[in-house]
């Protein structure tokens, strides 16, 4: 097997005397995808901002292609929560792709043919051509994460980190962006990290599935991972993870703890508190 | 109206011998245009309209504490808009924070003007120029620091351009790639400080948004482009303000009103034209939806 994209070993997070998770051993491997579910506030975004840079562990080592993790590693592609960009946006959707090529370099973005042709390429491949010029503020919310993926695999991203992806998009577009991700991992071989809350638009694309719970965790294949004794103990009180018609439910999960510092950040995480569907 | 009000606000009698009176008036005013279009262009783009108010104000207060205690008009609007600027900067990083701290300095700086204008024993008609705006004649050394001021901004907004961009559009997908948002921030409040603090000196505190955001606002009605819109945004702050000088040259009426009202035209006229066309993007629009969504489908 090929060396990992991504490793943490013993990985452990702490905010005062929460511990949000602990002793994660986790490899990512070129063109793996993986569901990263939970609660709110399990720490699923902060697991991404650790791979960023942006959030130190507390304990253990995280290494991104076999270096000490760093801020601002241009390898990771990103693609936060979807947001309507609003109208003080002066970008076409190929300059927010053209962003993801040198978007932190100094100075004014100067025409170049080499960077046009990768822009259209990406565009092309993310299926955004008929709109390339249109301003990205008059999107659709399915069109604008269909950009936003061709930005942050404009750099040729080694990860991919996804956080909530497919948030306020209508399952005709949560179909087609996991789709999209899963179409392009496979062809361009990137480890796909997919943080939702929501497993079921991209249960039978995931090869495995993170679940963090109560400062624990769960790593493996979906249909080892999300069952009612796998989840009853990992929360440590009953819960009954439903399948039917091919969709997944958690039934019972102990949702909308309170009192932590994601709770502030992400509380729309979870649209739906209380927990029904995963 | 009688033809007496008319001609106190236009007269154009002499006006050659005024245009050349007043040429540095007017050179000033390209220059305000110049650096008002383009940073207007980024304070939409971070939605800071109201930070820009709250500024002037700050800047009006620094102003008149400067004619108090002969610092000097110019050098304490720049240190009030700076102050302002970093303040809001620094404190309010988030949307929200952000609003409530400028609507807490806001009045705080109006009062802190208005009483230092008070205690001025000088000419009133400085005075009332802080806010509204003067015409009076730019002689060679506050041209010359205005130049300057404005040369720094300007170049200052080239120099981090594309990732002030990227930063301005969507933090966290820049601060993962590796931009400084953080510095970024500040760097921008600091030039957005001095742009404000210069165009006080011309159009007043109270119609700073005329240069600042007007311009760019428009702007964007009728384009996407990030060439297009700046240009744009350059040449409407231009031409208010220069066609705002020259009008208010034959006039006894301050500047002001002639800047807003051209500023606000274009505006006007930028909105009708995107409506005009909102019919057609509006159709296309569909259409790529159409096409997306049938592609969704086929998958």
């Amino acid at each position: 097997m090929t060396d990992p994209v991504l490793t943490l070993r013993d990985a452990r997070l702490q905010f005062g005397a929460r511990t949000l998770w602990q002793g994660i051993d986790l490899d990512v491997h070129p063109g793996e995808f993986i569901a990263v579910l939970g609660a709110n506030g399990s720490g699923k975004s902060s697991l991404l901002k650790v791979i960023l840079g942006q959030q130190k562990l507390t304990s253990g080592s995280i290494r991104f292609l076999g270096e000490p993790g760093r801020r601002g590693d241009r390898r990771i592609g990103y693609v936060p929560q979807q947001k309507l960009a609003d109208d003080g946006t002066p970008l076409r959707a190929r300059d927010l792709v053209a962003l993801g090529l040198d978007g932190h370099r100094w100075g004014l973005p100067l025409p170049s043919s080499a960077r046009r042709r990768r822009v259209d390429e990406l565009l092309a491949a993310v299926g955004a051509t008929e709109y390339a010029n249109v301003g990205v503020s008059t999107l659709s919310g399915g069109e604008q994460q269909r950009v936003r993926i061709g930005q942050a695999l404009v750099g040729d991203p080694a990860l991919l980190l996804c956080d909530e992806p497919l948030l306020s998009l209508d399952l005709t577009h949560q179909r087609a962006i996991s789709e999209l991700i899963d179409d392009q991992r496979r062809e361009r071989g990137f480890g796909v990290l997919f943080v939702t809350h929501d497993i079921n638009p991209i249960l039978d694309m995931v090869d495995r599935v993170l679940y963090l719970a109560d400062g624990g965790f769960r790593i493996g294949p979906p249909d080892e991972v999300l069952r009612s004794e796998v989840l009853s103990e990992l929360y440590g009180s009953r819960i009954d993870v439903i399948r039917t018609h091919g969709r997944v439910i958690v039934v019972g999960t102990p949702d909308g703890a309170h009192g932590h510092p994601e709770d502030q950040l992400a509380h729309h995480d979870e649209p739906e508190p209380g927990g029904g569907a995963l | 109206m009688s033809p007496d009000v008319w001609s106190q606000i236009f007269d154009f009698s002499n006006y050659g011998e005024l245009v050349v009176l007043l040429q540095n008036s007017i050179i000033a005013g390209a220059v305000l245009g110049v650096v008002g279009g383009l940073i207007g262009v980024f304070v939409m783009s971070r939605d800071m309209a109201f930070a820009v108010h709250g500024i002037s104000e700050l800047s009006f207060a620094g102003a008149a504490a400067g004619l108090l205690f002969g610092v000097g008009v110019v050098e304490g609007s720049i240190i009030g808009s700076i102050a302002a600027a970093l303040i809001i900067g620094v404190l309010g990083s988030r949307a929200r924070d952000r609003n409530s701290i400028i609507a807490v300095l806001m009045p705080f700086g109006l009062g802190l003007g208005i009483l230092c204008l008070t205690l001025y024993p000088g000419r009133s008609a400085n005075k009332f120029g802080l806010l509204t705006g003067q015409i009076v004649a730019v002689d060679d050394p506050r041209l010359n620091s205005l130049i300057a001021i404005s040369i720094v901004v300007v170049l200052g907004l080239l120099l981090v351009w594309r990732p002030l961009t990227f930063a301005s559009v969507d933090a966290d997908v820049a601060s993962a790639r590796g931009v400084p948002v953080r510095g970024l921030s500040i760097f921008f409040m600091l030039l957005l400080g001095l742009a404000v603090a210069v165009s006080v000196q011309v159009v007043g505190s109270l119609l700073v948004l005329s240069i600042l955001v007007t311009p760019a606002a428009a702007a964007l009605r009728v384009s996407s482009s990030p060439i297009l819109v700046p240009l744009l945004s350059t040449v409407f702050a231009v031409v208010s303000l220069v066609g705002g000088i020259m009008l208010a040259l034959g006039s006894s009426v301050p500047i002001s009103p002639y800047v807003t009202t051209i500023s606000f035209v274009i505006y006007l006229v930028c909105r009708l034209i995107a409506w005009r066309r909102g019919t057609g993007t509006g159709r296309i629009q569909d259409a790529g939806l159409a096409l997306s969504g049938k592609k969704a489908v086929e998958q």
